[in-house]
């Protein structure tokens, strides 16, 4: 960091505490070095924000598999029709352009003694503080008759990118009058009304584009996330294409045979044409490997996302268990901020400020028509607690949930531009 | 209603900068023939402040009530403009002056319907809210929350923007959210959680925002 007299006066006790009480920082440099794992809502936007707001006294890498973000929120908006995959992408060009040093390798193991990841491609990156926004993994065994090398014949389309593209290209290509089944995850899941949006946009191309097929949801929950909102919209808007089997009929009894392409439910077997398998999730793998969960996904310390196991090491979004608010796409980026200010805070003396969360969801039935569902929390002991919350209401006026829906648009812009800059 | 003959003497005011009528140009600022209805910072070829502009991108129309707003104290409405007028404090004379600037509007159109969680909705606060210095540092972070979905650009996509903002605007919006007297389930429940001087602070953030 070039010393003049203004960065002195300018970063006031950060500066103070490099000159005067220079801390042993991994590799040397003198300064402190954040490594990010995972490129998504929470990582990227913690990498940015440690990036941006430490103006440049904190060394931060990114080590993102991907070199372009498809994001998994806005997918089912592809399915429908209503977006295009590149509508989705985002480069990484912008970040690295900003001072994230953004590295595209995958993270194959941690040792939190000598605080280093290794890479795949060999290397070992140093850090003093350790985020880890692995997103999901799917359990194996979770849905009798698939595993991950069923995935090309029954995409789960749970990872934005080329799953997506898949699934898009299997619904075009379904016969007039062909089946969509669904096989819905247990809880908990990451984006809780996702598949329902998904069911919704799917009806939405096929009342267009194949107007008598049909779409079979086998659901091992009881209930869903907006489930009213839903089936006023798919009775409104699809009556009579979607037939959502929930655990009291059996909709937890399911195996399926990616060969044959059959769906077994509670028995019976139905043919059909496309299946979008959607596992029970547990944390992306390289939290597991970190030695940082406890059962499927990782305790965090709700003040600062710090994992219980490891001051030092932080755990973001999906992979974390994240108390009361839903694995989303707004929460990891929520999560990431008040992360962001503590390490910064932790590592280069600058204020912290207490933790506040929020998250809102939005779900498009059809054109249009928007619903959405949110709540603010706050840090307690015990986890992060809910303070209030809203969700839309049915029966509500056209230019409302169009309102709604096009508020999705504004927060797609905002955190897109939040997360990649 | 004011009385446009008494506004005329108090438009001399105005005329170093300002044209009106037959034949106005723009000049220092912009003519003000058709002002009732036009967008702030409308008018092709005129240098608006970057505050005037983005004001008007957000949705700020000429009405009866924007222009006493502005005319009692132009920098209270739109942060940095470059109308550097100390403002009309008498009520009176500003229904005068806008009476005769009405004159010379062809047709009050109404002003292009805002979404509804655009309507201002007046509430009173006391002076001493209004009067907490915010920490603009302490804004910051918590402006962050805000910026996943208000853009930090200013623009407004579905969502509206709220850069620019004069504080006492910011700090009046937000205790309308609180109070749930200003409409949106979304900005009642997040302005709900705020302290007084958790929104003074935001205020003091975004207002140095451009």
């Amino acid at each position: 960091m070039k010393l003049n007299r203004r960065v002195f006066i300018g970063s006031g006790a950060a500066a103070a505490t490099t000159l005067t009480a220079p801390m042993a920082f991994a590799g040397g440099h003198g300064k402190p070095r954040v490594v990010v794992v995972g490129g998504g809502a929470g990582g990227a936007t913690a990498a940015r924000y440690i990036a941006k707001d430490s103006k440049g006294a904190v060394d931060v890498t990114l080590i993102e598999p991907s070199r372009m973000y498809y994001t998994c929120f806005f997918s089912n908006l592809y399915l429908g029709g209503i977006k295009t995959i590149d509508d989705l992408g985002h480069s990484y060009g912008t970040m690295a352009a900003s001072g994230v040093n953004v590295v595209h390798d995958w993270a194959i193991g941690v040792d939190r003694d000598a605080k280093t990841v290794t890479l795949a491609g060999g290397a070992s990156v140093p850090y003093d503080k350790l985020i880890l926004s692995p997103g999901i993994d799917f359990v194996e065994g979770a849905v009798a008759g698939w595993d991950l090398s069923s995935q090309n014949a029954m995409p789960h389309a749970y990872k934005g990118g080329s799953q997506t593209e898949l699934l898009k290209a299997q619904i075009a290509a379904m016969p007039q009058g062909g089946t969509f089944a669904m096989v819905a995850p247990p809880n908990p899941y990451r984006c809780p009304p996702g598949p329902y949006e998904r069911v919704s946009m799917v009806a939405h191309y096929l009342k267009a584009n194949n107007p008598t097929a049909k779409i079979i949801v086998a659901d091992p929950k009881s209930k869903f996330s907006k489930q009213a909102l839903f089936q006023e919209g798919w009775a409104k808007h699809y009556s009579g294409m979607i037939d959502w089997i929930g655990d009291d009929f059996g909709g937890g009894k399911v195996s399926v045979d990616p060969g044959a392409m059959t769906v077994t439910i509670d028995g019976e077997v139905t043919k059909v044409d496309v299946c979008n398998v959607i596992p029970a999730m547990k944390a992306g793998r390289i939290a597991e490997l970190a030695g940082v969960t406890d059962g499927k996904f990782a305790p965090v310390n709700a003040i600062d996302m710090s994992t219980k196991a490891d001051a030092d090491v932080y755990v973001l979004g999906d992979a974390s268990q994240q108390g009361d608010m839903p694995k989303s796409g707004f929460s990891a980026n929520s999560q990431a901020k008040v992360c962001a200010n503590a390490v910064r805070g932790a590592l280069t003396g600058s204020r912290v400020f207490p933790a506040k969360f929020s998250n809102t969801c939005w779900s498009l039935i059809d054109t249009n028509d928007g619903v959405k569902v949110g709540a603010t929390y706050e840090a307690t002991d015990e986890k992060i607690a809910k303070v209030d919350g809203f969700i839309s209401a049915t029966g509500e006026t056209a230019d409302l949930r169009k309102a709604t829906y096009e508020e999705s648009e504004g927060w797609y812009a905002g955190i897109t531009a939040d997360m990649f800059g | 209603m004011g009385n446009p003959d008494l506004g005329a003497a108090l438009f001399k005011k105005c005329q170093s900068c300002h044209q009106i009528g037959d034949q106005a140009k723009n000049r220092v600022g912009p003519q003000l023939n058709d002002l009732f209805g036009r967008t702030a910072g409308g008018l092709e070829g005129v240098k608006y402040s970057k505050s005037m502009s983005h004001a008007g991108r957000d949705g700020l129309v000429w009405t009866e009530d924007t222009l006493d707003s502005f005319l009692e104290s132009p920098k209270s409405l739109v942060a940095r403009t470059r109308m550097s007028f100390r403002g009309l404090k008498d009520a009176e004379d500003r229904a005068n002056l806008i009476a005769y600037l009405r004159a010379f509007s062809k047709e009050e159109t109404p002003a292009p319907e805002l979404q509804a969680t655009g309507q201002g909705i007046e509430i009173t606060l006391d002076p001493s809210v209004l009067a907490i210095v915010g920490d603009a540092e302490y804004g910051e972070y918590l402006s962050s929350e805000c910026l996943t979905c208000h853009q930090s650009n200013g623009s407004n996509d579905g969502i509206p923007g709220i850069t620019a903002w004069p504080t006492e605007d910011f700090v009046i919006a937000m205790h309308a959210y609180k109070q749930k007297v200003r409409p949106h389930p979304v900005m009642q429940m997040m302005a709900a959680r705020l302290s007084d001087e958790e929104i003074a602070a935001l205020a003091a953030y975004f207002s140095d925002l451009d």
